[in-house]
């Protein structure tokens, strides 16, 4: 069985609004982590929001772990963690008391529940924390607590939506390794909405972007860079992409395309003997100040899918 | 000792623990936010007033005696009506459209109106304590003490309705106000309700002005002053019991339905 499957799922807010959520299918597998990509306004937030029975759809089914989130709400919200990207903590409560209350909340006894409380804030190294006040937290104290609360309860699917947004470097790794971790211990699937890109790269399984309601592509890290069908990206700094340059530059053998690029050219190629040598020949009349050379990324595939248009 | 109980029910105790811990936290401040309103008004009003010889100005009152009976359980409604504004629609408007710290209790495997329904029951809790913290105040404070008949099973029966009709007011009012405006539920609730509220005078005395006298009965505390009237004071005169009792069911069965619908609209999309 799936940790969430959803069918044909479709949601507008208003009559004359265009549809949030435009006719998804998406299956997670137990015990994956998934990573959902899209610029704002693709319809991630109002996805998950229905996986998480707070969002109501007008269209399509969405089962999560088996219940059906439409007719049963109550029976998701037994099986599911969520850790919204604002901190949502009980800033009446203590840190102990986040969770503790959290687990009463899910039916756990008095005893069990001061026991689990214990039991994470070491796991989270927030051991000597667990008095303090939560408005006395560091942002990474306070995101781990928001994990920790989201798992006490020992969901089978833990949402996290933008964790480690605002983190510095030491958090974010301090954060990942507690949830691979858990990973490891409690077979959680984790879905994962994202802007991160590079962390979408390093820690999900499997990915989709969406854009516009709809999901564009699917699939691991490496298959979704795959479809951009080269290997080398060089990029040119030079003054005005004018149609001769890129034509010349198109028909070099290896060369795929030439697209506009801020402050020159891109140039998507596949690597072969010669092509880079080839590529800074014919650009060097046209005052060539730089060139760089990568491979595709994941930021690569989302910017084509998704343009780079801003959005609000 | 709640581990045979359904999970719905493990979960509004939780909520309640939940409550009751934070409660117990500020309990100066409850009983600040309880005690200093009719403190004050029953000083001034029934002790500072008679001792200086000014025990005419209290309205319609023919003295100080006669006015602390009045009073006694104006002042309690007031208490009861007040804990709904104080500990359900202040915390929730922020909660709601702020900090958004509710959102833990929202994803608990229970239905949405049950987190709705415990902040009605803890406020009503609160309500409860506020009338019995008040009572000894207004009785013992005024030079001439209230003269009270307490009806027992009337007075618990209004007490508890009022009690519940305040939170399911506050939870209407902690969902369609937005925490930026919540200040001015005091100039534009509280106040026009407290002093329109039949709290310093009982409704049958208005009949000299007919149509204030009408238009009271838009009120609702107008019913649970004239309900503890009834239960405690019999002797000033009030409204029907059976009206009231009807008039204040009413209005908590329409504002639960109301303040559950707003409270849902506003946190399930």
């Amino acid at each position: 069985m799936s940790a969430i499957a959803i069918r044909g799922l479709v949601k507008r807010y208003a009559r004359d609004a265009p549809n949030a959520v435009d006719g998804i299918d998406l299956e997670v597998g137990d015990g994956e982590l998934f990573g959902l990509l899209g610029p704002n306004g693709a319809g991630k937030t109002t996805t998950v929001g229905i996986v998480t029975t707070r969002v109501r759809p007008d269209e399509g089914t969405v089962f999560v772990d088996g219940a059906d989130a439409r007719r049963s709400p109550v029976a998701v919200r037994g099986r599911i963690g969520v850790v919204t990207q604002f901190n949502t903590l009980d800033r009446a409560c203590t840190v102990r008391e986040n969770l503790v209350y959290h687990c009463r909340y899910f039916g756990i006894a008095a005893g069990p529940a001061r026991a689990r409380a214990d039991e994470l804030l070491n796991a989270f190294s927030l051991g000597d924390r667990g008095d303090a006040d939560v408005g006395e937290l560091s942002g990474g104290m306070a995101q781990r607590l928001q994990v920790a609360r989201a798992i006490a309860h020992r969901p089978k699917v833990l949402f996290l939506d933008e964790p480690t947004a605002g983190l510095d470097p030491q958090s974010r790794i301090a954060l990942w390794e507690v949830l691979s971790e858990l990973r490891a211990r409690e077979g959680l699937t984790i879905l994962l909405t994202t802007h991160h890109m590079e962390e979408a790269d390093r820690m999900c399984e499997r990915l989709a972007i969406m854009d516009h309601g709809r999901i564009l592509v699917e699939g691991t890290p490496d298959e979704l860079k795959r479809t951009v069908g080269v290997d080398t990206i060089v990029d040119l700094r030079v003054e005005g992409l004018d149609e001769p340059l890129r034509s010349a530059l198109a028909a070099l053998p290896g060369v795929h395309s030439v697209e506009d690029a801020p402050g020159g050219a891109r140039v998507l190629a596949q690597h072969e003997d010669g092509m880079l040598a080839r590529v800074v020949q014919a650009a060097a009349g046209h005052r060539l100040h730089d060139v760089s050379v990568t491979e595709p990324t994941l930021e690569t595939v989302f910017i084509r899918l998704t343009g780079r248009a801003l959005r609000d | 000792m709640t581990d045979a109980l359904p999970l719905g029910l493990r979960a509004f105790w939780g909520l309640i623990l939940r409550d009751l811990r934070v409660l117990s936290r500020e309990l100066v401040a409850f009983g600040l936010r309880t005690l200093m309103n009719p403190l004050l008004f029953v000083f001034v009003f029934t002790y500072v007033m008679p001792k200086i010889g000014l025990a005419g100005v209290t309205g319609g009152a023919p003295s100080g005696e006669a006015f602390s009976t009045v009073l006694l359980p104006g002042l309690i409604a007031v208490s009861i009506f007040f804990q709904g504004i104080a500990a359900v629609a202040l915390p929730l408007s922020t909660e709601l459209g702020g900090t958004r710290e509710i959102e833990d209790r929202l994803m608990a495997p229970v239905a949405i109106w049950v987190v709705a329904a415990e902040k009605i029951c803890f406020s009503a809790l609160q309500s409860i304590i506020a009338a019995a913290a008040v009572f000894p105040l207004v009785y013992w404070i005024p030079a001439t003490p209230p003269a009270i008949t307490v009806h027992w099973p009337l007075l618990v029966l209004v007490v508890v309705l009022a009690s519940l009709t305040a939170g399911s007011m506050g939870l209407v009012l902690g969902t369609v106000v937005p925490p930026r405006q919540i200040g001015l539920i005091f100039s534009i609730v509280v106040i026009p309700v407290t002093f329109l509220g039949c709290v310093y005078y009982p409704w049958a005395a208005l009949h000299p002005i007919r149509w204030l006298q009408i238009g009271v009965l838009a009120n609702p505390l107008v019913y649970v002053s004239e309900g503890l009237r009834a239960a405690l004071t019999p002797e000033v005169g009030h409204m029907g019991v059976a009206v009231v009792l009807a008039a204040i069911t009413g209005v908590l069965v329409a504002l639960t339905w109301l303040g559950i619908r707003t409270f849902t609209r506003r946190v399930v999309t």
